[in-house]
């Protein structure tokens, strides 16, 4: 399985959504390598589509699929929680309903 | 970390508010603590700590607290940001606060305001009093395990110097212009 890590540096919440990713990815037992890619540019964050820090692709597919309209751009990417909370984090279960869909796919 | 130091004295401004009208800070000189809070729309960490900031000013207003918002955002690259998108999210959010739109970004320079949210809080003589996070998790709520501007609020309402004067400000940087 194929996990692409994109993250900008002035987004504070990259390392401890990184440090999340690979506890899912341990706690599932998953066999799976991620790409850490640092987004600097903007020319950087149109070619890879980077709507904001951080995003995970699972092969290819965004854990939390931005609404069309998204732009890229360098800038914090906001999850929305199951209790309608917004967090700069991805929330574990979403990480992991996203592998499991992965899996699924398979 | 700010242009401001702590125990400097705080720099006058007057911004346009989203209620219409233009605010200066001397139009608070009566209040017991200003805390003025650098923030925007888009970003995460303010809408992950903004509920809390909510309830900080419904909690602290009969004691003299007053927070002011400011919003310096270029609106050019982050339309969401803009003048028009802060009144809208002012009103749906029900803000309890000022929120001031500082189109040129002056206000933040001068302050030396780098990120959002990012608090600069003075006491009634206008001294630079805290400077920084509002607490240690923006994830969580429940989570939280010091509780950095009610502790500073607290100790400058009570005449006291805060434990923990400076912390450093969590969010997205400003966007300049």
């Amino acid at each position: 399985m194929n996990v692409t890590f994109f993250y900008y540096e002035d987004c504070p919440s990259h390392d401890r959504a990184l440090e999340r990713l690979r506890s899912v990815i341990a706690e599932e037992d998953i066999s799976a390598e991620i790409e850490v890619i640092k987004i600097e540019t903007d020319e950087q964050a149109r070619r890879y589509n980077f709507v904001g820090s951080p995003t995970i692709l699972i092969d290819g597919r965004d854990i939390d699929p931005p609404s069309p309209e998204a732009i890229p751009a360098l800038t914090c990417r906001a999850y929305q929680l199951e209790d309608r909370r917004i967090s700069p984090l991805p929330p574990e279960d979403m990480i992991r309903r996203a592998f499991r869909a992965a899996l699924d796919r398979d | 970390m700010s242009k401001l130091k702590i125990g400097d004295k705080a720099i006058p401004f007057a911004l346009p508010g989203v209620d219409g009208r233009e605010h200066s800070l001397a139009d608070y000189a009566d209040k017991a603590v200003v805390a003025v809070v650098f923030s925007c729309n888009h970003c995460p960490y303010v809408l992950a700590w903004e509920d809390r900031i909510i309830q900080i000013q419904a909690d602290y207003a009969n004691k003299g607290v007053q927070l002011i918002a400011i919003g310096a955002n270029d609106a050019q690259k982050y339309p969401a940001d803009s003048f028009s998108k802060m009144k809208e999210h002012a009103q749906e959010k029900g803000f309890n606060f000022p929120y001031l739109r500082d189109e040129t970004q002056e206000v933040a320079r001068f302050y030396g305001a780098e990120r959002t949210p990012e608090f600069f809080v003075f006491d009634q003589k206008g001294v630079f009093r805290y400077h920084g996070a509002p607490d240690d998790n923006y994830d969580d709520p429940q989570a939280v395990k010091k509780q950095y501007l009610r502790d500073a609020l607290d100790a400058v309402l009570a005449g006291e110097t805060p434990a923990i004067a400076e912390t450093p400000p969590v969010g997205c940087t400003i966007k300049w212009k």
